[in-house]
């Protein structure tokens, strides 16, 4: 790749280099600093040291040392990182090196201008930056617990701790035990297996009606199409806690309460206003002259509908059934009211379990949850890929 | 033809067979739906009642649910519904009070649900004051205490060992967890403000005496983490977030002895409670039948004695105590050893005063 430079760069004097530095070094020290005791000690240490590494490679040392400068550093926090902290420090010590070893010559030599158009003010560039600063935090606080989790479901322990022995990556700290309790312990097996039973029959039973009623409120003729519409989305709009309730005291007059038929309806039921609201978007760019050839041509209504419309509106479909889907896989307050114990399914159990006693093996079902999310989401953006590309929509 | 004749005298067979089963169960339900609170205990009644029980009954299939902490409610909405889906249900003996006066619990006869005790002794003299309500059928007394880090204890200094230790930031720095609810904190808090243990409640009574002891918890608030799960503090314990913290005994017996934790127990005046069961009325008579056959085995002297083999819980019998393991008795809370001062808890101070000093710790714990 061929190295663009819009802007020359020239080194930024001290009097902008130094703070800057400074400030990031204030910034990392605070972490450092509280998780050493004392927060504002770290802030002063880490503001110091960067200005004075600054100072010193920028000033002091020639450019051409460069290289051995930013190894330099990245050794002296490798070293500081083991001291302070064992193994895992020296890990993190070591990126910490790398980065401000990197960062000192790109604001002190001002590279940073490299990219970006020289008509912009500092400003701008400021916020620029800024910017990708804050969509970087944005995804770090998002990610984060989800990552933190993965660790601790290997915990050799039975708590939400990460021991000693597991910050030193010694072995013994880890283990496969609460992957293995998930698996042979009868009560999280038969939740996986309620909620692999009701989510698919309830994913079913929302696409089903869902596309219908799309379909059918599409229809200019249809009276009362706002109202009807608006009943069906209410699901989704009213507090889950209060349709629970209802759907309790109703199904329980009715002898559905605590069985899996119940579950499942209250759960369709749940589902059905994604269904509609995904299909009734991919109906709008939907050319109706197509179903009056169709008729033309001979087709009934159901040959239409499934060798024209449908295949047209199937991403709607698609993304509406996998919505329902994680709805009712996800789902704990209505399964509670609705469901028995019988019907207890993965995240019912998830909340009792961390409601009673806090054990990992939640952390390792949580863990394996994550992981068949992100295959089933790859397969489904693989898949739309190549349709994509079949139908030649997209140059990749 | 031949083939066709065996298969009607077969089917005729298993129908009479079938016929005749029914026949001598039909006044018993052959499945139960059984509530308690998970985790350990909740397997230690599996091991100690059910599994036993299921062996001598091989038609009764036991469905358990991990609700007892949202009992009264959802009993409420059952009730409300006219569909009672529970058959027998763990709860404390406050919720099992206040269940009785609602009139969802049944109440029942100890002489005639409950076996006689193995020395002879009859249930009722048996259970004694632990039958705080009609409808209450104890398993075990617990008590909320105290664990602390052993490896946290500050140089020079003995271990915590009273609970006024509790309230000694000077001595015993670090952070406290304690239960985000008024009912033994006040108590606590007055017993180190100098009341003498007889006058506690009388103290309590008086809006003077509920501040008095909002004052005392006011001067280690800010080291307080407050739990509302029982399994809060051993997690914070094991975090080291805290140095010391209340929580059930049981608890704290799991993280001392199965976890291999660092952390000592403190049975200075811990609080007894009760838990055990209530069955709930309106239930069909098969489905009675069968929860009172069960009751019956679940709660005679040995079974008692079978579930304190796997936690560290007391059996309500007396006649069960001479029958819990050796090496268990040393972590009962109710062994002489630990049992020096000791509470329990007060059913019915609680119950007429815990709606006004509920609101008034809610409000205090808001400042």
């Amino acid at each position: 790749m061929a190295k663009l430079i819009l802007t020359d760069i020239k080194k930024q004097p001290l009097s902008f280099t130094l703070p800057v530095v400074a400030a990031a070094g204030a910034f990392a020290g605070l972490f450092i600093g509280t998780a050493q005791g004392s927060g504002l000690l770290g802030i002063v240490i880490g503001a110091l040291l960067m200005a004075g590494l600054a100072y010193a490679a920028l000033e002091l040392l020639d450019r051409s040392q460069e290289k051995m400068v930013r190894y330099g550093i990245a050794a002296l926090f490798l070293v500081a990182g083991f001291l302070l902290g064992g193994l895992p420090g020296l890990v993190v010590g070591g990126l910490f090196g790398w980065f401000f070893g990197w960062f000192v010559y790109w604001v002190g030599e001002g590279r940073y201008r490299a990219k970006l158009p020289p008509y912009l003010t500092a400003g701008q560039v400021l916020w620029h930056y800024a910017f990708r600063v804050i969509c970087g935090a944005i995804f770090v606080f998002l990610i984060t617990p989800i990552i933190v989790v993965m660790p601790l479901s290997f915990n050799a322990e039975n708590f939400f701790t990460f021991t000693p022995e597991m910050l030193r990556f010694d072995p013994a700290g880890y283990s496969l035990k609460h992957y293995r309790d998930f698996f042979t312990s009868n009560e999280w097996q038969s939740a996986l297996r309620n909620s692999l039973l009701i989510a698919p029959a309830a994913t079913i039973l929302s696409v089903t009606f869902g596309t219908l009623a799309a379909i059918g409120l599409s229809q200019p003729h249809v009276p009362f199409r706002r109202a009807i519409m608006a009943i069906l989305i209410s699901p989704m709009i009213v507090p889950l806690i209060i349709s629970a309730a209802g759907m309790y005291f109703f199904y329980s007059r009715v002898g559905l309460q605590g069985t899996y038929l119940g579950v499942v309806l209250a759960h369709a039921a749940l589902g059905i206003p994604f269904v509609i609201i995904t299909v009734t978007a991919t109906l709008v760019g939907f050319d109706r002259s197509l179903t009056r050839a169709a008729a033309n041509m001979g087709a009934n209504p159901v040959t239409t509908f499934f060798r024209v419309q449908m295949p047209l509106i199937l991403p709607g479909v698609i993304s509406g059934g996998l919505f329902a889907f994680i709805t009712s896989f996800d789902e704990v307050v209505v399964v509670l009211f609705v469901g028995s114990a019988n019907q207890q399914t993965l995240p019912w159990q998830m909340f009792t379990g961390l409601r009673e006693q806090i054990s990992p093996t939640i952390l390792a079902v949580a863990t394996i949850l994550v992981a068949v999310s992100i295959c089933l989401l790859t397969v489904v953006e693989i898949l739309r890929r190549r349709s994509e590309r079949l139908r030649g929509l997209s140059p990749g | 033809m031949k083939f066709k004749k065996t298969l009607m005298a077969t089917s005729a067979l298993t129908v009479a067979a079938g016929a005749a089963f029914a026949a001598s169960h039909s006044d018993m339900a052959d499945s139960m739906t059984i509530v308690s609170w998970g985790g350990a205990y909740q397997s230690s009644q599996q091991k100690a009642y059910s599994e036993p029980y299921v062996a001598m009954h091989p038609e009764v299939s036991v469905t358990w649910d991990e609700s007892s902490a949202e009992a009264v409610a959802k009993l409420r909405a059952m009730n409300e519904a006219g569909n009672i889906t529970w058959d027998l249900v763990d709860v404390v003996a406050a919720d099992a009070i206040r269940l009785c006066d609602e009139g969802l619990a049944m109440e029942y006869d100890p002489e005639e649900l409950l076996a006689a005790g193995d020395d002879g002794s009859s249930a009722e003299d048996d259970f004694g004051d632990l039958i705080v309500s009609d409808c209450y059928i104890p398993q075990i007394v617990y008590s909320t205490t105290f664990g602390y880090r052993t490896d946290m204890v500050p140089e020079g200094v003995d271990a915590p060992s009273q609970i006024c230790d509790v309230f000694d930031l000077e001595k015993y720095p670090g952070k406290r967890s304690l239960e985000k609810r008024p009912i033994n904190n006040m108590e606590w808090a007055l017993l180190c403000d100098g009341v003498a243990k007889e006058d506690v409640y009388d103290v309590l009574e008086t809006a003077e005496g509920q501040d008095q002891a909002l004052a005392k918890l006011g001067t280690i608030k800010d080291e307080v983490i407050w739990w509302s799960a029982g399994a809060d503090t051993p997690q914070l314990l094991a975090d080291g977030e805290i140095f010391m913290g209340s929580t059930y005994n049981g608890r704290l017996y799991s993280v001392i002895v199965e976890q291999n934790q660092p952390v000592g127990m403190m049975w200075d005046a811990q609080v007894f409670d009760l838990d055990g069961w209530i069955i709930p009325t309106g239930l069909p008579a098969d489905r009675l039948a069968r929860v009172q056959d069960f009751v019956k085995f679940a709660t005679d002297t040995q079974r008692l004695a079978d579930q304190a083999k796997y936690i560290s819980y007391g059996p309500a019998r007396a006649s069960s105590a001479p029958l819990v393991p050796e090496d268990m008795k040393q972590h009962m809370p109710t062994d002489p050893a630990n049992a020096g001062n000791t509470f329990l808890y007060n059913y019915s101070f609680w119950a007429d005063y815990r709606d006004d000093i509920d609101a008034k710790f809610q409000s205090w714990l808001a400042k």
